[in-house]
Formats: C-alpha cells, sequence, structure tokens
C-alpha cells in the first residue's frame, strides 16, 4: 500500500539524505523505522504524505504516485505526528487545535461530537481544553499533536518519535492503543529511538543508516545481530539481552508478565 | 558544613498567571555541590517548571504567584538577574529549537562563551573537544534549521557543555538522542563532572540512563517531592513509587520476581546484574 521505488532525496543544500531507497509497507501492519540521528527517517516520513517529492525515484501510496497528489488529499488518508510539536501546533485553544482536522476532514456532526470527545479525554487533555497550546508541558503538547491526528481517523498512522516527554503510564497507554487501531485495521509506523517501547508490539523493523536502508525484519532477528547494533548506533532490548545471555531458546517475551511467567515455568515452580 | 548545598529551595511554592493551582507547593529541597540529582515525575507535574525556578526564568520570564525562596550558589533567584545566574548555571530546554538560534552551529557555541568572557584561545579548545566528543564535527557549520532533530539536540547540548557551568540544567536532553549516543552523552557530562566539578541536575524519563551514576532520585507527584533519595534505594526499597515512574524493564522484572517470592540475594538494576544472579542460582543449567 506504501512503496518506495528507488526513491533519492536531496536537500537544497546539497545533502543527500536518502539513497536508493526500495520499501513496501503493507496494509494493516506495525512497522518500526529506527537508526541513528541524522540517517534520514523523518525525511522518509515525510515522502510518505507528499510533504517532500523525491528528487528521483517514486513513492506510491494506495497506488498513485505522491507527485501526482495533493497534500491536503493524502493528508485526509495518512495522518503523521511530528517529531516536534512546536512545528505542528498552531491553534489558540487545545479544542481548536483538535478541531481542526477533524473539521476539514469530517462531515458528519455527531461522528465530530465522539470524536472530539474521545481524543481529548483519552490523552488527559480535557482540564485544558481552552488553555493555549504553547502553555502546556512538553509531554502534553506531544500528547496534544497526538490527539489532534487520531481525531480524524486517519488510515494510515506515522508517528515521529511519540513516545518523547511520556512517563511509563502514558507510554503504556501509548501502547495499547496502537495496538487497538492496528486490530481495527490501521497501518502504523512508528520513528523511534526508545526501543523498549517498541519490544512489545513486535513491529516490522527497518533499520536506516546513512540515507539507505540497512536491514528490514523481525526485532528479534536485526537485534540478535551484534555487527548491525554496532553500526547503527542501536541498543538491544533489555528482554532480548536477558533471554539471550541465559541461553534460553524459547521464543523471548514480550513483556514483563510473560517474563516473569516464562522464568518461573522454565524453573519448574 | 553549611556551604555543601549549592541550591536551595525554601518554602517555595509557584502559580502561573494564567492557572489556578499552585503547580509546586511548599518545595523544601537542597542538592549538594558535585551531585548528580535526577529528577522524576508525572508528565505536566512540574518538573520543567522547577527547573525554570533554578535558572531564574520563574520569576523573571513567567509571572506568577512565588511565595518562599530558591537559593543558586549563594544568590537569592528573585534578588538577581537572570544574567548572573547564566553565569553560575547552564540550561538545556526540552525542546531545543528553543535554545540554537544564531546562524552555525560553531557560532551558537562560540556566542555562548563569549557571553562568559571566556578567551579565544579556551574556546577554540573547548569548541573542538565537544564537538569531537559528540561527533558532530561535521555539523559545525551548519544552519540549525539544516539539521535533523535529534542533531539540533546534540548542537544544543554541545553549547552548555562547552560553556563548563558550575551547575548544569537539563531538561530531558537524550529525549531526541539515539540510544548509542543517549548513553555516550551520560557518560561525557558524568566525566566532565568528575573532572571540573560540577552539579547535575535532570529531568529524564527513561532511568536506565542514569541509576547506575546518579547519587540522588528525586521524585516529583501532585507539586510535592515524595521522594529524595540514592537511587537504588528507591527504585526498590520505596513505597512511593507510583506508576509514572520509568523503572527500567530489568528492574520491574526483578521486582515482580520477588514479589512471587522468587529469592534474591541482590538488588538488581541491569541485565549483567540479573544474569549473574540467576546463573548463582543454577537457572536454566
Ligand atoms: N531542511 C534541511 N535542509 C538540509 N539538510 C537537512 C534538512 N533536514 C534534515 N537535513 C539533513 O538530512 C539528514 C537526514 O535528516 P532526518 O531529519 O531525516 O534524520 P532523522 O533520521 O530523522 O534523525 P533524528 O533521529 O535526529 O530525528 C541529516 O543529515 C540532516 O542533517
Ligand atoms: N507557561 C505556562 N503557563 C501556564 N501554565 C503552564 C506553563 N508552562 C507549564 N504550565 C502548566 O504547568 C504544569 C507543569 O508543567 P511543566 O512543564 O513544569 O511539567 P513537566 O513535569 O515538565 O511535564 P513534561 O514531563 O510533560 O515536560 C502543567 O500542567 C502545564 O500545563
Ligand atoms: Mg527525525
Ligand atoms: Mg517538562
Amino acid at each position: 500500500m506504501i512503496e518506495f521505488k528507488n526513491v533519492n532525496y536531496i536537500h537544497v543544500n546539497g545533502i543527500q539524505a536518502l539513497k536508493e531507497i526500495n520499501l513496501s509497507i503493507k496494509p494493516k501492519t506495525i512497522n518500526a523505522l529506527v537508526g541513528s540521528n541524522g540517517t534520514g527517517k523523518t525525511t522518509l516520513a515525510r515522502h510518505i504524505n507528499g510533504l517532500l517529492k523525491p528528487t528521483s525515484g517514486n513513492v506510491l501510496v494506495f497506488g498513485k504516485n505522491t507527485k501526482k497528489i495533493s497534500v491536503a488529499s493524502l493528508s485526509k488518508r495518512i495522518g503523521m505526528v511530528f517529531q516536534n510539536s512546536n512545528h505542528q501546533l498552531f491553534a489558540d485553544t487545545v479544542k481548536n487545535e483538535i478541531l481542526f482536522g477533524l473539521n476539514n476532514f469530517e462531515t458528519d456532526s455527531q461522528i465530530k461530537k465522539n470524536r472530539f470527545e474521545w481524543a481529548l479525554n483519552f490523552f488527559d487533555l480535557k482540564k485544558y481544553e481552552n488553555t493555549s497550546p504553547l502553555k502546556l508541558s512538553g509531554g502534553e503538547k506531544k500528547r496534544l499533536c497526538i490527539a489532534s491526528v487520531l481525531a480524524w481517523n486517519p488510515e494510515v498512522l506515522i508517528l515521529d518519535e511519540p513516545t518523547v516527554g511520556q512517563d511509563q503510564v502514558q507510554k503504556e497507554k501509548m501502547l495499547k492503543f496502537i495496538s487497538n487501531l492496528n486490530k481495527q485495521g490501521k497501518t502504523i509506523i512508528i520513528i523511534s529511538h526508545d526501543l523498549e517501547f517498541l519490544w512489545p508490539l513486535k513491529p516490522n523493523t527497518i533499520v536506516m543508516a546513512k540515507g539507505r536502508i540497512k536491514k528490514t525484519g523481525k526485532m528479534t532477528d536485526i537485534f540478535s545481530d551484534d555487527e548491525l547494533l554496532n553500526q547503527t548506533c542501536l541498543m538491544r532490548p533489555q528482554l532480548l539481552d536477558l533471554w539471550m545471555k541465559l541461553n534460553i531458546k524459547e521464543e523471548p517475551p514480550g513483556d514483563i508478565t510473560e517474563a516473569t511467567d516464562a522464568i518461573r515455568r522454565i524453573n519448574g515452580s | 558544613m553549611k556551604e555543601k548545598s549549592i541550591i536551595k529551595f525554601e518554602n517555595f511554592s509557584f502559580r502561573y498567571d494564567s492557572a489556578n493551582e499552585f503547580i509546586l507547593k511548599n518545595i523544601n529541597l537542597e542538592i549538594n555541590k558535585n551531585e548528580l540529582v535526577i529528577l522524576a515525575g508525572p508528565t505536566g507535574c512540574g518538573k520543567s517548571t522547577l527547573l525554570r525556578s533554578i535558572i531564574g526564568l520563574i520569576p523573571h520570564m513567567h509571572g506568577g504567584e512565588y511565595k518562599g525562596r530558591v537559593i543558586v550558589d549563594q544568590l537569592v533567584v528573585n534578588d538577581v538577574k537572570i544574567t548572573d545566574l547564566a553565569k553560575k548555571a547552564g540550561f538545556v530546554f526540552q525542546n531545543p529549537e528553543n535554545q540554537i538560534f544564531m546562524f552555525s552551529i560553531e557560532r551558537d557555541i562560540v556566542f555562548g562563551l563569549e557571553n562568559l568572557g571566556t578567551s579565544r584561545t579556551i574556546m577554540k579548545e573547548r569548541v573542538d573537544s565537544i564537538l569531537s566528543l559528540l561527533k558532530i564535527e561535521h555539523l559545525a557549520t551548519k544552519a540549525p534549521h539544516e539539521l535533523s532533530d535529534g542533531e539540533k539536540q546534540k548542537a544544543a547540548l554541545a553549547g552548555i557543555l562547552a560553556m563548563q557551568p558550575k551547575i548544569l540544567i537539563l531538561d530531558e536532553p537524550t529525549s531526541l538522542l539515539d540510544p548509542k549516543t543517549a548513553i555516550d552523552f551520560i557518560n561525557i557530562v558524568n566525566d566532565l563532572r568528575k573532572k571540573i566539578g560540577m552539579t547535575i541536575v535532570i529531568v529524564e524519563h527513561r532511568l536506565d540512563l542514569v541509576v547506575g551514576i546518579a547519587d540522588k532520585l528525586i521524585i516529583l507527584s501532585n507539586g510535592k517531592i515524595i521522594e529524595n533519595n540514592n537511587p537504588k534505594q528507591v527504585l526498590h526499597y520505596s513505597n512511593q513509587l507510583i506508576p509514572e515512574i520509568g523503572i527500567p524493564v530489568i528492574s520491574r522484572l526483578y521486582r515482580n520476581l520477588a514479589k512471587s517470592n522468587y529469592d534474591f540475594d541482590n538488588v538488581i538494576v541491569t541485565v549483567k546484574d540479573m544474569v549473574k544472579e540467576m546463573r548463582r542460582k543454577k537457572f536454566n543449567d
């Protein structure tokens, strides 16, 4: 549903941020895009919703070339939460921030009302309804960005560093809504340095290095590869690390509950 | 004896002009010279607000109702100019874009040093050294808008580190860094602290990065300090551990196993600790 074909992208200053990208993202999957700072993750993501167009090569979304469709028509179906909240927020109140996309993309007023209330409450923003987004804390701003995009219910959701500024409780809520959205059939692309956050989601993982795609595959396979981790500034998630160091043959646990059960079982207690 | 603390909050409370409630409520806190202190707590609990009160953005830039006193290296924050505080305390904002504003990264760093009246040769030396430590030499001549978000954060951090402030205040400094760089950065900061003597207050949601080297873990919740102790102590014995705190995965596993009567002889904060402990128990032999 999202296809990159020999995509190269050169910034106006001559920096080539994407090199020969070939990538295919299937519908209804959870995907993680990881790699060191400045490797082109954000640049790649901006090609999916047409904010950037390839210098050469093509990006096809829902079968259409992004060079031939408007960003506005893509946005309705592809929601993107920016890495830096300040680049996304512009309205005078939290309420209007959430209503902006919703008013543009949804016509049914009952649905609009329900979605607005849901977004405001789910992300713990109700008490800030009439506050200026500028007065929110860092983590609250990020949640507002996510809420505004989810409100219009796009088919594809791109989250650029969603966990920045979030505490543990908020991160766990995020995990839940991401897997719920996926169960409802949404395609999800998460860019994140927070590998512990990604681990329980078991995403298809795309590793980038210096503008290229270095490897794609399951997290377990990618994070077992020491050489790859060294080259790409990645660290192994702790549960996988523990499993490898203890030489446990069974599938590594997705979360702490699974890990606790497995250890008890292996121990015969 | 009296001079041990370098930052002191005395019955400090603050309410933003536009807010109805006090964000910080009667804070009493002392931070000792050359300590590395982690400040943790739920989002929106007032961590950035507390940091702003140390470097004087509160009350000098953000108006509101201010009670009590904050004393930073013998200066009463309320009574002195923000520029006097800037000579003692370097601050890295949560959003690096609030920080970088000059034409190029190198100029940005030099600008900071010029403000402190550092000599040109020392300036050059420090800039080169910090750019190389953070592996961003290749970014030196770039403009901020030409950088990725993580690169912006590195540039902002480099600028402050080059100034070698007596007090370093870091608001989620690793939030945009890749995993390896985040660890490198924490080590660089800690080495610098040992070399030149520096007091560090750091807001960090990912405790796995810092629990190993920090002297204290302070937990802020509902505008009050509910914990202020050695990090290991807090992570394993505190009954105030609120679920918002980002306890490392391995420590949470340890707590879970301990709860189910699995015996451990030692406190566990790293995967290595855990492996050692389980080997000793002849696990999976
Ligand atoms: N507007 C721009 N003009 C010129 N160069 C840019 C611009 N934005 C980014 N770059 C460069 O393009 C490369 C890729 O940047 P990108 O933002 O895609 O990285 P990233 O992988 O998202 O990094 P991070 O993890 O730090 O967010 C970097 O070398 C960066 O310096
Ligand atoms: N300039 C401001 N004016 C009014 N209220 C503010 C302002 N800045 C922050 N607040 C409010 O004060 C509270 C504390 O904010 P603060 O930024 O200190 O939180 P924080 O603990 O740093 O959160 P985070 O982890 O999300 O960055 C929040 O409820 C926030 O909405
Ligand atoms: Mg990026
Ligand atoms: Mg903050």
